[in-house]
């Protein structure tokens, strides 16, 4: 089986290419997207309890449906292709980084708004300076989760035409391939860990001083 | 002219029956070293965050250096005061000289003018510079980092310094440490210090005069011997009262 691989590899390397090129440019879109939203929305979520749940309430009903379903519940509203397939990955990002938005803003202690209130920062300084830097660790943990779901679920977006790693992993089910199941599984795997290793890398970076 | 005027101010919370701060009137000196005194709920945080406007009396009027604070914009006020609180609320993700100049940073101040001064204020407050500066709050002990709360609260130069509670989570021989280095700060900058405890003992020490607070009412403003010799009411007087016992403890006449 490891020759068959190595055989689909050697002739098949531009579609390869291009297949891991669109799974990190579909997932990359969609976290971005993801986060675009999840991160002001997590912040609005942060400022009452009613307000958390007003915002909260509409993703966690959209989580309970399966990603799987979710695409193929898209198709009769935006057909195929990619531009469904993003959305639905989008859609199922946005939890994670909204949440944890959300309790990383609650997680600031209300002394030290109080003394950055009381050494005159203005409501704006104070957000810039003291909440966000204060909220990043988890906003940040949150967009780690919502990577490694959405690598792994773009993968289903092959299903709608939408492109990426599982069209590998489909033909493989279709032809009863083993080889391109294993293949595509593996490929899958090491994209997401290796997303996961250079975001810690770039978490620790951001977050030199709980590092010193 | 009283560097402070607190005029018949009133304060009441949402949802409280009672006042929290209940008809405080008071003149305060410039380069006096106040203490505010009492245990806690009696008004004494309160008193503190209405002038510098954290809190907005229901009534009555404080005036800062000569101008009713009502009309003064709040985040312009805080800068004239120094403010210090028993938590710190250092800054985390901010080295100790980013912590002590932030305020200067947002108002445009040149980085070496920012270098110098958080230098002086770390030597000030008894840091060696070259040692901190570059270090996070998380690295430092509860005594430096309050050290370092200082040298924020002093980094505009206010002429008033409003400190609540600053070491009331510090252990006791650190906390006598700070306790005489800020009467040496206090005399060497002639500033006037408001400082808030609920030690008697560190209050009679700190203070050139001494507000007894309780239930949100101002018992009695006076130099601490005046206060021992003549207590205003019961209050004071059994606040008197176990002060001495504590002090009979330590001579073993118990």
């Amino acid at each position: 089986m490891i020759a068959d691989i190595a055989n689909y590899i050697s002739t098949h390397s531009a579609q390869l290419a291009t297949q891991i090129t669109a799974h990190i440019g579909i997932s990359l879109f969609a976290l971005i997207v993801a986060t675009a939203i999840g991160v002001p929305c997590g912040y609005l979520a942060s400022k009452s309890s009613r307000s958390e749940v007003i915002v909260t309430a509409p993703f966690e009903m959209l989580r309970v449906v399966p990603s799987l379903a979710f695409l193929i519940i898209l198709i009769p509203i935006m057909g195929i292709g990619i531009l469904p397939a993003v959305t639905a990955l989008t859609i199922l990002a946005i939890p994670p980084v909204l949440l944890n938005t959300s309790v990383g803003f609650r997680s600031i202690p209300d002394f030290m708004v109080e003394s950055a209130r009381g050494i005159g920062m203005t409501e704006r300084e104070l957000l810039y300076k003291v909440r966000i830097p204060g909220a990043l660790p988890m906003m940040l943990a949150g967009i780690r989760t919502a990577l490694v779901e959405v690598i792994a679920s773009t993968t289903l977006a092959a299903k709608i035409g939408g492109g990426g790693l599982g069209e590998i992993i489909f033909t493989g089910l279709g032809l009863n391939r083993t080889d391109l199941l294993v293949l595509g599984g593996l490929l899958v795997a090491a994209l997401s860990l290796l997303s996961g290793v250079i975001f810690d890398a770039i978490t620790r970076k951001l977050l030199r001083y709980k590092y010193v | 002219m009283p560097v402070i005027q607190y005029i018949d101010v009133c304060k009441k919370f949402a949802g409280s029956s009672r006042y929290a701060v209940d008809r405080v009137s008071a003149e305060i000196e410039s380069g006096e070293f106040i203490t505010i005194l009492g245990s806690s709920g009696c008004g004494k945080t309160t008193l503190l965050k209405l002038t510098n406007r954290l809190y907005d009396p229901d009534s009555g009027k404080i005036i800062v250096e000569g101008e009713d604070i009502s009309n003064v914009d709040p985040v312009e006020l805080r800068r004239r005061l120094g403010y210090v609180i028993q938590q710190v609320g250092l800054f985390p993700h901010m080295t100790i000289k980013e912590n002590i100049t932030v305020i200067p940073s947002l108002m445009k101040w040149d980085k070496r003018r920012m270098d110098e001064r958080a230098d002086e204020l770390l030597e000030l407050v008894g840091l060696e510079p070259s040692e901190f500066r570059n270090r996070y709050p998380h690295q430092l002990s509860g005594g430096q980092q309050q050290r370092i709360g200082l040298a924020r609260a002093l980094v505009l130069d206010p002429d008033i310094m409003l400190l609540d509670e600053p070491f009331g989570a510090i252990d006791a021989i650190t906390r006598l440490n700070l306790q005489n280095e800020l009467m040496r700060i206090h005399g060497g900058l002639g500033k006037t210090f408001l400082f808030v405890t609920h030690d008697i003992n560190e209050a009679f020490k700190l203070g050139n005069r001494v507000m007894v607070m309780n239930e949100g009412r101002l018992l009695q403003f006076d130099e601490p011997h005046e206060i021992v010799r003549h207590p205003a009411d019961a209050f004071v007087q059994s606040l008197i009262a176990s002060a001495r016992s504590q002090e009979r403890f330590w001579k073993g006449t118990v």
